[in-house]
């Protein structure tokens, strides 16, 4: 939210969702402008991951409209386009960052195949030119260069959370979803890609939307929080403001859950 | 009854329909096969039969063929480019018995030629009907296992992945190792696996002449490329597609412009290399053509090219 005058690169309203008699979404609305981080925090069950899905375009709301803005600055109601405008606009615009790195990355060919695959799909035909994007972001997200032809499973777990970012990323999306992008991942781990999103994201100018129920990601990496519960949104605020001053009871016990090192 | 007159024998079998199948099957096969020829490279579903011959040996094929198969027709039957392998004669006795249709071992005399692995040397002409046997038609099958998620692909023509086998094979063994069966793009549009030629063979699929139908028996898929359709192989800008070459020419009639097979010979590692298309191998040899090993004169009696009724 840097720029009030700019317009919202996605903006929820009234997304409401059931499983069955089970309300996972009720009622959230919410806007991501470009450039900024937003976290969407809460506990386990909280509907985070479902109101992503619905955000990046891979649920269709029970009801409520997801309207997202594309380079050309056309607002785009996501679920009444077409599957084929909707792929499209997800493959150009967008990235999908998996918290199980094996389900957002093509575990049977080598690293530098799932950097290029995006850029493939985009039409590029030149394999010196792949190569040589595919070496130039692993030398970003800090994995070397002589592992660009071993397969993703000789990967660490964290080597793997970097490479599906960098697979992400190498299209220049303008807005990337994230979900526990660091769970699973040891500590040290965890701040090393942090740092590195943290820089990324600078870097890039880029928009993200990350789910977590680690307060300590929201602190470092989000300009703004959500915290959800029993699928509502129950505060909402810039990060600072919110940790250091909730406001709700529920913020209050999350907040004061965190050990303090 | 057969080309070469030796031990087949061919007599009209009058207990069954003509060419096996009944007509209602039959139409319903020609009605993918025509929505198949304005669709190139889509793969249309049909109700496959059982076949009197296992999967794997040609009952895509052999449907196929049973379904555009005429009385006129004068068929011509290929595996691995021979007219005399087991697959080839087996399918066109079928056909001689069951339709009783002139066979032909040659194929400019052919207007309807079933093969498999193979597209003869000789120049289709228009109004020939070439069938491939296809085992597997799914190209994007060995990377993404659901076919619901194939068949989006393919509607929405996010082909990325095919690029990423490719990629694969130039970073392991610094050039696209695929040597057949390489995945083509049909009329700039579907990618298409032109069943397990050599990729030798995919340069004439494009803009060929003749029908080229496609038929996968066990996985129920019809497809089909146009006369006078664009194929092209998949490549890159700085690998681009190439055929396979050999140093010496054929062994018996000294072709080079021919696939060859590698015929070993001996125990000691001795082999020579022979046209893989034998009517082609004996058309030329015929001809005058003499390979560095072709045996004298006579000694291998004659050649193809035979026909009958």
């Amino acid at each position: 939210m840097q720029d009030g005058q700019q317009a919202p690169l996605l903006k929820a309203e009234g997304i409401t969702h059931n499983f069955g008699a089970l309300r996972a979404c009720d009622d959230i609305s919410l806007e991501v402008f470009p450039g900024e981080v937003l976290c969407i925090a809460g506990e386990s069950g909280s509907g985070k991951t479902t109101l992503l899905k619905v955000l990046s375009g891979r649920l269709a709301p029970s009801a409520g409209r997801v309207t997202c803005r594309s380079d050309d600055g056309l607002a785009h109601d996501l679920y009444a386009l077409d599957e084929s405008a909707r792929r499209q606009l997800m493959r150009s615009q967008w990235g999908i960052v998996e918290q199980n790195p094996r389900d957002g990355l093509r575990m049977g060919v080598s690293a530098g195949a799932n950097v290029g695959e995006r850029l493939m799909a985009l039409g590029q035909r030149n394999y010196g030119g792949l190569r040589a994007t595919a070496l130039d972001w692993l030398g970003k997200v800090e994995i070397d260069g002589e592992r660009v032809d071993d397969l993703p499973q000789t990967f660490s777990g964290g080597m793997q959370q970097r490479l599906q970012i960098a697979r992400n990323l190498v299209t220049g999306p303008r807005l990337v979803f994230m979900d526990e992008p660091t769970g699973g991942l040891d500590v040290s781990v965890q701040a090393r890609l942090l740092d590195l999103l943290g820089g990324l994201v600078a870097q890039l100018d880029l928009a993200a939307i990350i789910v977590t129920h680690d307060l300590a990601v929201a602190r470092l990496l989000a300009h703004r929080l959500v915290i959800m519960r029993h699928g509502e949104i129950v505060e909402a605020g810039l990060t600072d403001q919110l940790l250091d001053d909730p406001q709700h009871a529920y913020t209050q016990l999350l907040v004061s859950s965190v050990l303090q090192a | 009854m057969m080309a070469d007159g030796t031990a087949e024998t061919a007599r009209p079998d009058s207990g069954y329909n003509f060419a096996y199948l009944d007509e209602q099957t039959k139409r319903m096969i020609r009605r993918a096969i025509l929505k198949a020829l304005a669709i190139p490279g889509h793969q249309v579903p049909f109700g496959s039969r059982e076949m009197p011959l296992p999967y794997g040996w040609g009952t895509g094929g052999i449907q196929v063929t049973a379904s555009v198969l005429g009385p006129d027709d004068r068929l011509k039957v290929i595996d691995q480019g021979a007219d005399d392998t087991t697959n080839a004669v087996n399918i066109r006795r079928f056909f001689a018995r069951t339709a009783n249709v002139a066979t032909t071992e040659r194929t400019q005399e052919a207007s309807l030629i079933q093969t498999r692995h193979r597209i003869p040397e000789t120049q289709l002409q228009e109004g020939q009907i070439l069938v491939y046997q296809v085992p597997i038609p799914e190209p994007l099958r060995w990377l993404e296992p659901r076919e619901s998620e194939t068949r989006k692909m393919h509607a929405l023509s996010e082909y990325g992945i095919m690029h990423v086998r490719l990629y694969e094979d130039i970073a392991q063994w610094g050039r696209i190792a695929n040597s057949y069966d390489y995945p083509v793009q049909v009329n700039g549009r579907y990618i298409a696996r032109p069943s397990p030629i050599p990729k030798f063979d995919n340069p004439k699929m494009d803009m060929n002449p003749a029908i080229q139908l496609f038929g996968a028996g066990r996985e129920k898929r019809i497809y089909a490329i146009p006369p006078y359709t664009k194929v092209k192989s998949l490549d890159f800008e700085d690998h681009p597609f190439d055929v396979e070459t050999w140093d010496e020419p054929c062994a018996l009639c000294s072709a080079r412009n021919s696939y060859l097979d590698e015929i070993v010979t001996d125990d000691r590692g001795t082999r020579m290399f022979v046209c893989s298309d034998s009517d082609y191998c004996g058309q030329r040899r015929d001809a005058g053509h003499r390979g560095h090993q072709a045996p004298p004169a006579g000694l291998l009696g004659q050649t193809g090219g035979k026909e009958n009724r």
